[in-house]
């Protein structure tokens, strides 16, 4: 199904998914960034908002028209929803251990991109939980630090959403082309008000989405990437990362892949006590703490840990990439390093 | 996540083994989980403290659970010291385990606490079973007089510390394994301890003609979830609790050489 909203259709959509009683959650600016947040209504998405990226760099700025999708990746990702940075999981007192159970509301994310889409479904087949309703954002504006084309996860939505809307601001004014993805999504789309989509909307979305393909900021270099840090444990070129890695860890928070959490226990007063589980990163050092000391001490073996994840042995434990071209470790990584640039240095400190 | 709650077992028996390790054996309160096989681990939860991977260390038949408890930290210092009628914690049974079909001569290869993982494969209807044990000094031996006892099994004992009172080897494990017989071509060798003595048990063995395939290791990362899902236990390509702990000698040779992986 296919049908074009204008902002009051947007609206609708928003009101439709809260009467069924989901949280919808979506883009919002607050402090100066786009984070993601409960909607009420299609005025609490940033309109006229957009971001300029680089290295070590995000920055909210004012666009030239009123689009409320015209930004990339921002400091969050669904994974806040997905994998809660602290979650309980057990409780244990005299009686035994119980289970405690997952509350986390049904919820439905607006304005889902493409490379954020890839990544629910690459976290989703590790942690699991119920599958959010989701209307993805096509791209049409992609940020300077933005790779997924090479990651072959946008700038067009690939499978995973209800409902996929394409934003376009003209001559003949501001519209969604909505296409729905599954049943559910043409249901709730059904509910909306909208008008039939032309062939001309159809065609100029695919235009639009196309052209963003062509003006990524970034790529990753073209070739088997897995093969490639596979056969460099032992390369010189991690030392030169290390040089200027603070290993604060800040790529593994904002990645929205990065699955990894530490287990504690804390007690009352009474001596139950609760078993959770909190985001950890591969940058910590006693994330490889084994008795008489961590696995790895140095930046560089760290280093290496995080990029060989993302990029090679992900496939050997899970089949898929890790990395989906967000770019959010680029743009928040306080030292400016860009893991597109360090696979190609990588690659080119091979060469005899 | 059910996956994530222990189910309660209760401290049968607790016997001291040596100055820092005992024996427990854990019999289910009510329910009780699936067998584990020689090589698979545990995930034990000591309340309020914390839970760790601790090997099977016998497998009795009658429902009950064995492990083998080296007091290192917290967990396993809370572990430890639980006495009969304690309740545990334990998820499991987690991990690969000890490959031994097909074996004919079985070598046993084990540092200080690495006997615990490879007591229940000493039972094993092989042709033939040698066990190569080495500890640091004669009180951190595990199961001496159990293995005094064992009539169907070569034990060759060494430590890297001799007294008045130790009448047997002096010297790392590698030194037996260079010259103890063995016929390479029936032999499947298991090895488990610290990483460097794995590493040359290793290649002294793949140096007198046994095959690298034929020759497993258990190793050894943070765990903190056993299933797969919180990220500690990556070697490589590996994720340890899954994939491992035991894990063929062509796999982890490569692995075991680089460093601080
Ligand atoms: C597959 C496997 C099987 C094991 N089998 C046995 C066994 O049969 N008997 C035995 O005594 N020990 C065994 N160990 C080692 C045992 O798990 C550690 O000694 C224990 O985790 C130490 O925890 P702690 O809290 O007492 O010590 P601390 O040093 O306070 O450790 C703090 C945390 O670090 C981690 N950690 C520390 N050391 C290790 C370690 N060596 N391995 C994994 N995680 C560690 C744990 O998450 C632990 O909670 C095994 C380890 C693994 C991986
Ligand atoms: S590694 Fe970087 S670019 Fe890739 S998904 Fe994670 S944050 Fe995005
Ligand atoms: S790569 Fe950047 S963000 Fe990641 S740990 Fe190093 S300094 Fe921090
Ligand atoms: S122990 Fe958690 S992933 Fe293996």
């Amino acid at each position: 199904m296919q049908v074009v909203l204008d902002l009051d259709g947007l609206d609708a959509l928003i009101g439709v998914l809260r009467q069924d009683g989901r949280v919808v959650v979506g883009p919002v600016l607050r402090d100066d960034a786009i984070t993601l947040a409960e909607l009420g209504s299609a005025a609490d998405l940033p309109s006229g908002w957009g971001v300029g990226t680089g290295p070590g760099h995000y920055r909210v700025r004012r666009r030239q028209d009123t689009a409320v999708f015209g930004h990339s990746a921002g400091p969050q990702s669904w994974k806040r929803f997905l994998h809660p940075p602290r979650r309980a999981l057990i409780s244990s007192d005299p009686a035994g251990f119980h289970p405690v159970e997952d509350n986390a509301p049904d919820y439905a994310f607006l304005g889902v991109r493409p490379c954020d889409l890839a990544a629910i479904t690459k976290l989703r087949q590790i942690v699991g939980g119920r599958a959010p309703f989701v209307v993805a954002a096509q791209c049409t504006e992609p940020g300077e630090v933005c790779f997924c084309a090479s990651m072959g996860c946008g700038p067009a939505a690939g499978s995973g959403y209800d409902i996929a809307l394409t934003e376009r601001i003209d001559s003949t004014g501001h519209r969604f082309l909505a296409t729905s993805g599954t049943g559910e999504g043409a249901e709730v789309l059904a509910r909306v008000p909208a008008r039939a989509a032309s062939p001309d909307d159809v065609a100029l979305a695919e235009q639009d989405v196309e052209a963003a393909a062509n003006r990524m900021g970034r790529a990753m270099p073209e070739l088997d990437l897995r093969d490639l840090l596979a056969r460099n444990r032992d390369s010189a070129h991690w030392e030169a990362v290390a040089e200027r890695c603070l290993t604060c860890g800040n790529c593994t928070m904002v990645c929205p892949t990065c699955f990894c959490v530490s287990v504690e226990d804390t007690t009352d007063l009474d001596g139950n006590a609760e078993r959770s589980q909190r985001w950890a990163s591969c940058f910590e050092i006693d994330f490889s703490y084994l008795h008489g000391g961590a696995v790895r001490t140095s930046g560089a073996s760290r280093y290496r840990q995080w990029m060989t994840h993302k990029l090679g042995t992900w496939h050997d434990q899970f089949g898929t990439s890790g990395c989906v071209g967000c770019g959010r470790c680029i743009a928040w990584c306080p030292a400016g390093i860009d893991i597109t640039e360090e696979a190609a240095a990588l690659a080119g400190s091979e060469q005899p | 996540m059910t996956t994530w709650t222990p189910t309660p077992y209760q401290v049968v028996t607790r016997t001291v083994e040596t100055h820092d390790s005992v024996t427990l054996v854990l019999r289910p309160v009510a329910e009780s989980l699936p067998a584990f096989s020689p090589g698979q681990f545990a995930m034990l939860y000591a309340h309020g403290i914390g839970e760790v991977p601790i090997s099977i260390s016998g497998i009795p038949g009658d429902g009950t659970l064995v492990h083998t408890i080296r007091a290192v930290g917290a967990v396993s210092r809370a572990l430890h010291d639980a006495g009969p009628g304690t309740v545990i914690g334990v998820r499991g049974p987690f991990g690969t385990a000890w490959q031994l079909d097909g074996a004919e001569d079985l070598l046993v290869v084990a540092g200080g606490i690495g006997l615990a993982p490879l007591r229940p494969v000493l039972g094993h209807p092989a042709k033939r079973t040698v066990l190569v044990a080495g500890a640091r000094t004669r009180q951190d031996l595990l199961y001496q007089d159990e293995l005094a006892g064992l009539s169907d099994v070569d034990v060759v004992l060494t430590v890297d510390h001799g007294d008045h009172d130790w009448h047997g080897r002096v010297g790392f494990v590698t030194e037996p394994l260079a010259s103890i017989p063995l016929d390479p071509d029936r032999t499947t060798a298991l090895l488990c301890g610290p990483e460097p003595m794995m590493r040359f048990c290793a290649r002294t063995l793949l140096g007198r003609g046994v095959r690298a395939e034929r020759i497993q290791v258990s190793l050894e990362r943070n765990m903190q979830c056993g299933i797969g899902l919180c990220g500690h236990c990556q070697l490589g390509p590996l994720l340890l609790c899954r994939d491992g702990p035991v894990t063929g000698y062509p796999t982890a040779e490569p692995l075991l050489l680089a460093k601080e992986l």
